[in-house]
């Protein structure tokens, strides 16, 4: 049997409430969300905070809405709701590709959007789709608010910027005309973490490519973000030349370690091919989308 | 500290340590052993039961996470001595062998054809991913749930 080491439990009714309970118990408290990565890593004493604060009653937290030409992700979003959102599908359909793969459908029904991008895993799905559409985090504090561009946010391995009494509040991102977006994952069984996988947005102004964000998980790309290749296609013509070309930058800036999934060569051919992949299938509805 | 779960309309207050885990809340402190207890990461999914009316793995939720909350299990599925046309599916189309992974699917089952009764084999397949039979019987399973969504009681 594996059970996490003694820790107290506090269930925040609220995000102030939260925030004080922070406050209490310092550096020593861990938030748990859906608790689908904090959990079994405390089996593992892996993680072994002396305080819970739960906040799974902060319904406030759970939304997708569009505020005006943003979109807003609560924090406390189930995966399952992200991938049901019609918004979401009609503006980013990235997420909805993410999330179809993402774990499998139980586990969707309770892990959370924030949690799983403050657990800050390497291998971690939405943490490229964000970084991919150019997404910005709310993360609120004792002293107020900020926001953090995803690509800002992770600091490395299982951390971030939230520091210890912050909270992650909502994902925000811009949403914008012309665009089309996409995901390609290769697992090695329904539910896993990513071998690879990469994740674009691109917008088109006729068959020009006037901006573009690629996101990649699993394969050591610093900030699960892929900057050189972006630069390349910006301004450049959507061909499929240069979808590939855009793949292979990627590849090359990536360094992904030999581990149980694959080699490192594998996985970095693996990260050329899915970010053409996603590009070409971004493209496609981007040019739906015209 | 103090806890009450309503688990199959029934509530129950208990003392319980934050650290343990609702299935074993559910089979030890209530002995409601229906709900089995696999390989406590997640993968398996023999473990799941309805927390608030949606199917988890409750192996890596806290029992002190379903306080005020309701519960379901397996035990919950038939009404009275009929069983649950899920229940009867299982029967019906020799849905399990040795029968370990069995409520958990049952209970996803249950969930997917209140969601939608009448599910492709597909839709079927997607809802029972997250959960492993150690003996490969899913083509009966799948069976059974088909079996349900036509013989709806």
């Amino acid at each position: 049997m594996q059970v996490p080491a003694h820790f107290e439990y506090e269930r925040a009714t609220s995000v102030d409430h939260a925030l004080a309970l922070l406050a209490k118990w310092g550096s020593e408290a861990r938030v748990v969300a859906g608790g689908h990565s904090l959990i079994p890593m405390m089996k593992l004493r892996l993680a072994r905070p002396e305080a819970l604060i739960d906040i799974n009653d902060l319904e406030e937290l759970a939304y997708v809405r569009l505020d005006g030409d943003v979109l807003a992700v609560g924090a406390m979003t189930r995966h399952a709701d992200l991938l049901a959102s019609p918004l979401v599908g009609e503006h980013y359909p990235i997420f909805h590709d993410a999330e179809r793969v993402i774990a499998d459908p139980v586990v969707r029904n309770r892990g959370t959007v924030g949690g799983s991008l403050c657990q800050a895993d390497p291998s971690e799905d939405l943490s490229a789709a964000f970084a991919a559409v150019g997404a910005a985090a709310v993360v609120r504090g004792p002293g107020g608010e900020r926001k953090v561009p995803v690509r800002e946010f992770h600091t490395g391995p299982y951390e971030t910027v939230v520091a210890p009494g912050e909270l992650l509040i909502e994902i925000v991102v811009p949403v914008r005309p012309g665009g089309g977006s996409a995901y390609e994952k290769v697992e090695r069984r329904v539910g896993d973490w990513a071998v690879a996988a990469a994740g674009a947005a691109v917008w088109l102004d006729g068959d020009t490519v006037s901006d573009a964000g690629i996101g990649l998980t699993a394969v050591g790309a610093a900030h699960f973000h892929a900057p050189e290749a972006e630069e390349f296609l910006r301004g450049s013509p959507a061909t499929d030349a240069n979808l590939v070309e855009a793949g292979r930058i990627a590849a090359a800036h990536c360094e992904p370690v030999a581990d149980q999934r694959g080699p490192s060569d594998y996985k970095k051919h693996l990260a050329g091919e899915l970010t053409t992949r996603a590009l070409r299938r971004a493209v496609e509805r981007a040019r739906g989308a015209i | 500290m103090q806890i009450t779960v309503t688990v199959n309309g029934d509530e129950h207050t208990a003392d319980v340590e934050p650290r343990l885990l609702l299935v074993h809340f559910l089979r030890d402190t209530l002995g409601l052993t229906g709900t089995h207890w696999g390989c406590d990461t997640s993968n398996c999914g023999v473990c799941v039961v309805w927390l608030d009316g949606t199917p988890v793995k409750s192996c890596t939720v806290l029992a002190v996470m379903a306080d005020g909350r309701t519960v379901r299990t397996v035990e919950g599925l038939a009404d009275g001595a009929t069983l649950d046309p899920v229940q009867q599916g299982f029967v019906q189309c020799h849905g399990l062998q040795c029968g370990f992974c069995t409520p958990g699917m049952m209970m996803t089952a249950r969930w997917l054809l209140d969601r939608n009764p009448d599910p492709s084999e597909n839709e079927i397949r997607e809802a029972i991913s997250g959960q492993a039979c150690r003996c490969t019987g899913y083509e009966n399973i799948v069976r059974s749930v088909q079996w349900a969504a036509v013989n709806k009681s």
